[in-house]
This record gives C-alpha cells, sequence and structure tokens, in this order.
C-alpha cells in the first residue's frame, strides 16, 4: 500500500482538524486541499492561527496522539498518514518525509552531541554500524556548510549559533535522503544575513536532491524565491493560489493584497510606504517623517559611550565607543543583527543600565553617571517599549493596573485621577478603555503592544526607546502599531529611538538611521542616504540579504549572493 | 571548578559559624546553671564553683565561644582538677553530663543516623521514580489516578502514623519482622538491614510520594518539549525517546532534590528514630536539648548543618554534570 504512488508526492484532501479546547473544539483547518508534485516547491503563507503549521504536522502524522482531530485525506509519496499503523508512521518519518522546525535551539536535545543526533535519526532508518552513522552526519553536517564537521559533530547545541543549528537541523533531515523537506518558519528566528543563507542553501539542496519542499511561513519575502506555487492561509482555508509570480505580481484575492501592501519594503521611502500603513487598516496613516529632521533642537545626545559585561578573560564589550544624538521630534532608527549591542544601547539612552564609559546628556545635562535618586524626575521623560508584549506585561495584574503602576510611581495619588488617565491612554492608543480590568492573556499580541506603548506613554515622556517593537507581530499588525507610534510621535512631540533587526521597518519609520555592528555604529545618516547609497560594505550586505518579493529579482540577488560568495573563497 | 569548590567551602564555614554562634547564645540566655547541671543534684555550692571554674563558665560568653571555634581547629585541654583530657582536633567539646567527648558521642550515634538516610533514599528514590515515571507515561488511565491516589495518601500521612500502620501489620499481626533493635552493619549486615527495613520503609513512603509527583510532572514536561517533538517526527520509537532522550532531562531536578532531601535526613529523622528505636542522632539530640547539654546540642546541630551544607553543593555539581550547560561559579 504504502509503494503506490500516483504521481504526487503530498495529496491533501478535505483536510480538517479541530482542537479540542474548555470552550468547545478550535477548528484550526477547515476543509484545505492541494497537492504537490515530486521535486517541486510549495510555499504555505498565512499569519499566526491561520492554520499553516497544523497542516504541515498533518504531512507526517504530528497530531497523533495529542488530543487533535484530524479528518480528510492525507497521502504523502502514497502513505495514507491519517491511517497507517504506528511503524509504518514511523518510516514515513524522517525517512520519507523531513521535518524542520522553527527554533532550532529548542528543536535539539540539548544533551547530546549534534552529529549523534543525527546518527541516530539516520539509525532509525538505516541497518549499519553506529561509526558509519557518524560518517553519515559528518558527511550531511559539511553538505550544509558547516565548517569543521568532523570535530563540529562533537558540539553541543548550545555551543552551535543560530544560523548553525538551523543548518545542523536540516543537516539531520538530508541525513536519510527524504522526498519531502517540510520547513516549518524555518529562517523566523534568524538574523536577515543568515536567513538568506539558510534560503540559499535550501535553494541548493533542492536542485541537488530533487526532494521536494513545502515551506510555511509568514514571510511572503521568504517564498518569493524559494518555491514555485504559494497557497496563502486565512482562519485554516485556502484564500488563494497559484504559481508565485502570478500570487505576487497580482493578487487576486483582497486579502493577499492586504498582506502584501502590509509587507515593509526596503526598497520604498517611508512617503511611499505609507500606503502600506493605510491599506490593510483603519488606522491614521503617518506623514511623511522627514520634516522635523533637521530644525529640532537636540534632545539626547550619547558620546564615546562604552558598555561591558563579565570580567577578566570573559569580558565582553557590548556597545563599544558609540556616539549618537536624538533631536526633538525625530525618529533615530538603530539597526542591526542580533548581538550588536542595540538593545544594550537603548537600555544604557534611558538609564536602565548603567554605562561602563561615556556621556549621556539629555536636554544638555549630564544624566551618565546620575544615581537612581537623581534620576528618578527624568524617568518620566525617558520611557522603553519592550520587544515581547507577553513576557514584559505582568500577567497576574490588569493592564489597566500596569498602565498606571507608572502614574503612581511619578506621584500621581488620586485614584480616580489615574484611572481617568488610564482610560485616556487606553483610547490613545486604539483599545477599548473599559478593558481597564482585563488581563494580559486576554488581549492579541498586537493589543498587548499597544498596552505597552500606553504604559511607556503614561508618564508623559519626551523619548521613548523602542526595542524590537514589533518584531513579535505578524504583518498586518505590525503595520498598525508602527502607523501608532508614528501618529503619537506626531502628535505628541515625541522623539523615538527604534531598535530592530528588520530594515525595512526601520526605514518606513525613521528618519535618521544608525547600522549597528558588533557594538559600534558602522554607519549612519538619513534614512535616503544609508539605503539607497549605502557606503559600509556591511550595510550593503545587509540590504542585498533582505528578502524581496519579486520572485524574478529574488532569484537575481541569490545569483548575486553566490557570485559574493565565490569571489570570497577564491580570495587570497 | 576549583574556585566553585573553595567558594563552597568558604560559604560552608561561615554558615557553620554562624549557626554555632546562635546556638550557643540561645542556651545562654536560657535560664538554668550548666555546671548545677554537670555537678549532679546532690553538689554544694562550693564544689559547684570549682566546676564552674574547670568548664570555663566563668569567662565571659565570647571567650567561651572563641575556646570552642579554636578547638576545632586545633584541638582542646580540659583539666579536671587533678587530671588533664585532651580533646583532638576537632573538638567539639566535652558533655557537661557525663564528660565524654562530644566527638565521641557523635561518631557512636552517626552510623546509625546515615543507615537510615541512605537507605531510605535508596527505596524512596526507586518508589517514588518508578512510580513518577508510569504516571507520566500513563498518563489519562486507570493506573495513572490509582498512582495518583498513593501519591496523595502518602503525603497526608504523618511519617509517625505510617509507621505505627507497618510495626503493627509486619511485627504484630504478621509476625514477619521482630520488632526493630539497631544491629550495627559492621556487626551483622544481614540483621542490620533486617531491622532497618520498616524505618526505611516508613521514611520512604513518605518522601517517595514528594518524588512520584516531581518525577511526573517533570516527566511530563520534558516530554511536552521541543526536541521530543524533533525526534517523533524523525521516526525515532517512543521507547528510545524516553529512555534516551527524556529521562536525562527529566530526572536532574530528582537528583538534586535527593541530595537536599539526605542532607535534612540527617536532622530530620527523630520521629523514625524514636519510633523505631535508632540510637541515632536525632534521639540523642532529644536527650540533650532536655538535660540542656549545650556542647552537645551544638555539635550534633553542626554535624546536621555540614550534611545540609555539603549536600547543598553536591547537589549542585550533580546538576552542572547532568547539564552541561551549567557554569559553576
Amino acid at each position: 500500500m504504502s509503494a503506490v504512488s500516483d504521481g504526487n508526492l503530498v495529496e491533501v484532501a478535505g483536510l480538517r482538524i479541530e482542537f479540542p479546547t474548555e470552550g468547545g473544539s478550535v477548528r484550526a483547518v477547515d476543509g484545505l486541499d492541494f497537492t504537490l508534485a515530486p521535486g517541486g516547491a510549495l510555499g504555505l503563507v498565512g499569519e499566526s492561527g491561520s492554520g499553516k503549521s497544523a497542516t504541515a504536522y498533518a504531512l507526517l502524522g504530528l497530531h497523533r496522539g495529542t488530543g487533535a482531530r484530524v479528518s480528510g485525506t492525507v497521502r504523502v509519496a502514497g502513505t495514507d498518514v491519517l491511517a497507517a499503523q504506528d511503524a509504518e508512521l514511523r518510516r514515513l518519518r524522517g525517512g520519507v518525509a523531513a521535518m524542520v522546525f522553527q527554533d532550532p535551539l529548542s528543536s535539539l536535545d540539548p544533551y547530546y552531541a549534534i552529529g549523534d543526533q543525527i546518527a541516530e535519526v539516520y539509525r532509525v532508518h538505516h541497518r549499519g554500524s553506529r561509526a558509519a552513522a557518524r560518517a553519515r552526519a559528518v558527511e550531511v553536517l559539511d553538505r550544509v556548510g558547516i565548517p569543521d564537521a568532523a570535530r563540529r559533530a562533537r558540539s553541543r547545541p548550545h555551543e552551535f549559533s543560530g544560523g548553525m543549528r538551523q543548518r545542523a537541523l536540516i543537516a539531520m533531515a538530508l541525513a536519510c535522503e527524504p522526498r519531502l523537506l517540510v520547513a516549518d518558519e524555518p529562517t523566523t528566528a534568524l538574523d536577515v544575513t543568515v536567513q538568506a543563507q539558510i534560503l540559499d542553501l535550501l535553494h541548493e539542496l533542492r536542485a541537488e536532491t530533487g526532494m521536494g519542499l513545502l515551506l510555511v511561513t509568514h514571510d511572503l519575502g521568504v517564498v518569493a524565491g524559494s518555491v514555485d506555487d504559494v497557497l496563502v492561509m486565512r482562519g485554516g482555508s485556502a484564500v488563494e493560489r497559484g504559481p508565485v509570480t502570478e500570487v505576487l505580481r497580482a493578487p487576486a484575492d483582497p486579502y493577499t493584497r492586504a498582506l502584501l501592501s502590509a509587507v515593509p519594503r526596503v526598497d520604498l521611502r517611508s512617503a511611499e510606504g505609507e500606503e502600506r500603513a493605510a491599506a490593510p487598516v483603519l488606522v491614521k496613516s503617518p506623514e511623511a517623517p522627514v520634516t522635523s529632521g533637521e530644525g529640532g533642537d537636540v534632545l539626547l545626545e550619547a558620546v564615546g559611550l562604552r558598555r561591558e559585561f563579565g570580567k577578566g578573560r570573559e569580558r565582553l564589550r557590548a556597545v563599544d565607543d558609540v556616539s549618537l544624538t536624538v533631536r526633538a521630534g525625530e525618529t533615530l532608527g538603530v539597526v542591526g543583527e542580533s548581538g550588536s549591542g542595540k538593545t544594550t544601547l537603548g537600555r544604557m539612552l534611558v538609564r536602565l543600565l548603567d554605562p561602563s564609559a561615556g556621556q549621556i546628556r539629555y536636554g544638555g545635562r549630564e544624566i551618565g553617571g546620575l544615581g537612581e535618586k537623581a534620576l528618578r524626575p527624568l524617568r518620566r521623560d525617558l520611557q522603553m517599549v519592550f520587544q515581547d508584549p507577553v513576557s514584559s506585561l505582568n500577567p497576574r495584574r490588569s493592564i489597566g493596573e500596569s498602565i498606571a503602576d507608572p502614574l503612581r510611581a511619578a506621584g500621581e495619588l488620586s485614584d480616580k485621577a489615574v484611572v481617568a488617565r488610564v482610560k485616556e491612554l487606553l483610547e490613545r492608543v486604539g483599545l477599548d478603555p473599559d478593558w481597564y480590568h482585563r488581563y494580559p492573556h486576554e488581549f492579541s499580541g498586537g493589543q498587548r503592544q499597544r498596552v505597552g506603548i500606553a504604559r511607556a506613554l503614561a508618564p508623559g515622556p519626551k523619548l521613548i526607546v523602542c526595542d524590537e517593537p514589533v518584531s513579535a507581530l505578524d504583518v498586518t499588525t505590525q503595520a498598525q502599531v508602527v502607523a501608532l507610534l508614528a501618529e503619537l510621535r506626531r502628535d505628541l512631540g515625541l522623539s523615538l529611538v527604534f531598535i530592530a533587526h528588520d530594515l525595512a521597518v526601520v526605514r518606513q519609520v525613521s528618519d535618521r538611521v544608525a547600522v549597528m555592528r558588533g557594538g559600534r555604529i558602522v554607519e549612519s545618516g538619513t534614512v535616503d542616504e544609508v539605503y539607497d547609497a549605502p557606503q559600509d560594505p556591511y550595510t550593503k550586505g545587509l540590504l542585498a540579504a533582505v528578502p524581496v518579493l519579486d520572485p524574478a529579482e529574488s532569484a537575481a540577488r541569490r545569483a548575486d549572493r553566490r557570485e559574493l560568495r565565490s569571489v570570497m573563497v577564491t580570495a587570497p | 571548578m576549583t574556585r566553585f569548590l573553595l567558594r563552597r567551602l568558604f560559604q560552608a564555614a561561615v554558615v557553620l559559624v554562624v549557626l554555632a554562634a546562635v546556638l550557643y547564645a540561645c542556651f545562654y540566655l536560657a535560664p538554668g546553671d550548666a555546671a548545677r547541671l554537670a555537678c549532679g543534684p546532690k553538689c554544694n555550692t562550693a564544689q559547684i564553683t570549682q566546676i564552674r571554674g574547670q568548664m570555663g563558665l566563668d569567662d565571659p560568653v565570647y571567650v567561651q565561644f572563641w575556646h570552642f571555634l579554636s578547638g576545632i581547629v586545633a584541638g582542646h585541654d580540659y583539666s579536671t582538677g587533678t587530671d588533664v583530657l585532651h580533646c583532638p582536633a576537632p573538638c567539639l567539646g566535652q558533655s557537661y553530663r557525663t564528660g565524654e567527648l562530644v566527638t565521641t558521642m557523635i561518631g557512636q550515634k552517626l552510623p546509625a543516623t546515615a543507615s537510615l538516610a541512605f537507605g531510605a533514599m535508596v527505596l524512596w528514590l526507586v518508589i517514588g521514580v518508578g512510580t513518577g515515571l508510569l504516571s507520566a507515561l500513563r498518563r489519562g488511565t486507570v493506573t495513572e489516578r490509582l498512582l495518583t491516589g498513593f501519591t496523595l495518601v502518602g503525603t497526608a500521612t504523618p511519617v509517625f502514623i505510617t509507621g505505627i500502620l507497618l510495626l503493627l501489620v509486619f511485627c504484630s499481626w504478621l509476625q514477619w519482622l521482630p520488632y526493630p533493635s539497631y544491629v550495627p552493619l559492621t556487626e551483622d549486615p544481614q540483621q542490620w538491614a533486617w531491622n532497618l527495613l520498616l524505618a526505611w520503609l516508613a521514611l520512604a513512603l513518605v518522601e517517595a510520594a514528594k518524588y512520584a509527583r516531581l518525577t511526573r510532572s517533570s516527566m511530563l514536561e520534558t516530554l511536552a518539549e521541543d526536541h521530543i517533538r524533533t525526534f517523533r517526527a524523525y521516526g525515532v520509537g517512543e521507547r528510545a525517546i524516553v529512555v534516551r532522550h527524556a529521562l536525562r532531562g527529566a530526572l536532574t531536578p530528582v537528583i538534586a532534590l535527593s541530595a537536599l532531601d539526605l542532607g535534612t535526613m540527617f536532622g530530620g529523622a527523630l520521629l523514625t528514630e524514636t519510633l523505631f528505636n535508632i540510637p541515632g542522632l536525632g534521639q540523642q539530640l532529644v536527650q540533650s536539648v532536655q538535660i540542656k547539654d549545650v556542647p552537645v546540642v551544638v555539635g550534633i546541630v553542626l554535624v546536621m548543618g555540614l550534611a545540609v551544607v555539603v549536600a547543598n553543593a553536591v547537589a549542585d555539581v550533580l546538576y552542572a554534570v547532568a547539564d552541561r550547560r551549567v557554569v559553576l561559579a
């Protein structure tokens, strides 16, 4: 039965997946059909909650034993996944269809060497000695570009960088030469340059081995250069499908159009980007933010800022000799990859961290060395919005109370005044004032981030440092939050420091931008200068790695990157 | 590693000195005259004064405490009027009541306490981890519900109830076992185990309940982790997943906790010792507190403190060995 194959590698028909919850069951996937030809590549695109991951899991029968109810037909390489015996399913998993997961750190066993984990998987599907399995592990690690694979195979996952871990997971998938690779958000946790490398790797492997690829992602830019066909999902069913070129160039469904226009574009100036924020949502569009660039007074100035962590040999210089200015009413974008020191810098600017050296001047006054007591009056002026709207709100306090905290800390004592002000703030950030007594878990990610913004606004700040405020959000929600920040800045005359790893988002919101790498600012200037005529090779590399929505352009860039790599390899 | 050990050693010393100081202070603030106690009921005032001088009780408290501390490091000589009693290096003083050296007394009682603690630990690990794993792997079945019931009863029943029930059933009704009386391991290993069996069981049943719950929740947590999902997605069998990938992570907190419990057991098994007639530190401690025999009490509590501190350090090391990502500092 498993040998029968009628042409298609994957056949899904009438797929329904329901998850039982306390208040009745939730239908994650509702009547989905699609097929994938051998060697083909399909992108499954949708926002969180669209059912795309649940679909991917169903292909390997991973819902079995979890309580989820799956119905319909799922055939992978001729195996009826829903009806298969456990043993049959185990042969399918890894041997015929292999999966690459989103978070490469938690997806590997922390206690075992990476090579051993790959060898273990290989031995599940192949008879043979341990030594042969180890050799295979080294071989695939080498194939995915792990340098010195024989030695690194003995490392444990925590000794690998994020990009290398994802390569290791792909190596595990390759170990048994599967006919189908299911990749669930394989690059979402990675920096933009690493993302480009991983996508290039998947592309090469597909050409080389002829395996089929099912790429699950929320990022339309990721599918553009990596798949042949795309299927856009919303609320558990398909809203649009077709060749990737057609869907991205001329989307037929309004939802696809909204999704596309919400994608921040690194190649568009902010005035053009206005369209992005306006299209999918009913939030006022941000004004072209060039107005305040030159004229404003310097509000905050950092000179030779430095921060070190640890001591002795393990000392790490997270921020190294950084100088910058933030003018009243402007947005300064700080962009960099993980580990570049951008968060450390942001925290020092609002004095949540003490600088190891250098000065911070606020309104002309040196505040870098002030003690907690002297800082207290300044805390009202300098606020922060954090990346993770889930963990930065106390789950046991109502959102109203969370927003009220900084007001009370600033000395406002009358309950009536506090509640009135909080309700006003809730309204200001686009939430219902009557939600005062609700708790964080009742809100979506975007709504929670609005709460975070309201909390930062509460004491009436002059400067808000936003640390990756939208990186945990879907593109459409991202666009809404970005629009809200721009609107607040304009209406309240705020200055913003906008920290992000996403170059496109930074371009959209910022007047000026600073590019960080290894604790230093490698390039800074107005957005147009930096994005349209980058001077530093690192900035150029970053910009070249950003996924683009045009499949043809994406292919051209991939070719450029390959050339660049071969040049770098051959160079002495 | 060396730095970790040195730091731990220093911490241990500080903890023990503070512990000794607090105990000393408590007993000096409490009413009663040690010299009168030491001398016995028939002494007259002159004799008491003489004994007080011999015992150094006329010195200020801090001087006495200092003598006590320096005795631990360097030893101490006690004059008994005519004769000199040498107390070698880890000297914890001598009993007010019997004049015996405290170290000797502890040395006599320690084997019984250690036998009880180690034996009970082996049993509670076997029973606790076993039921915990079983109920995690048989989740949602009748087996799990029965085991959950067992652990609930175990946690809710105090050790003296479990102990009395065990004595009643096995010694009185069934008469499978003699009423326990302690036999040292060095004398007769078989009798040693036979006589301690019920005491081990009583302690282990109470502790096992705790371990079963910990093992169960920790195993379920580990089985829900992403890397377990990875191996499932690659066709690795359930047994291999549990044995190779889940057990290690799931048992790490169990190992750490058992080291701590073992430490506490050196001081906490008082009821069990009394109930099963085991001449251990717990029994001795109660007796000595009742007759206000300060040096013995301080000595025993210090040994218990040492056991807890050492167990803590061992737990940390075990944790780091089990999980290489933990850095000892």
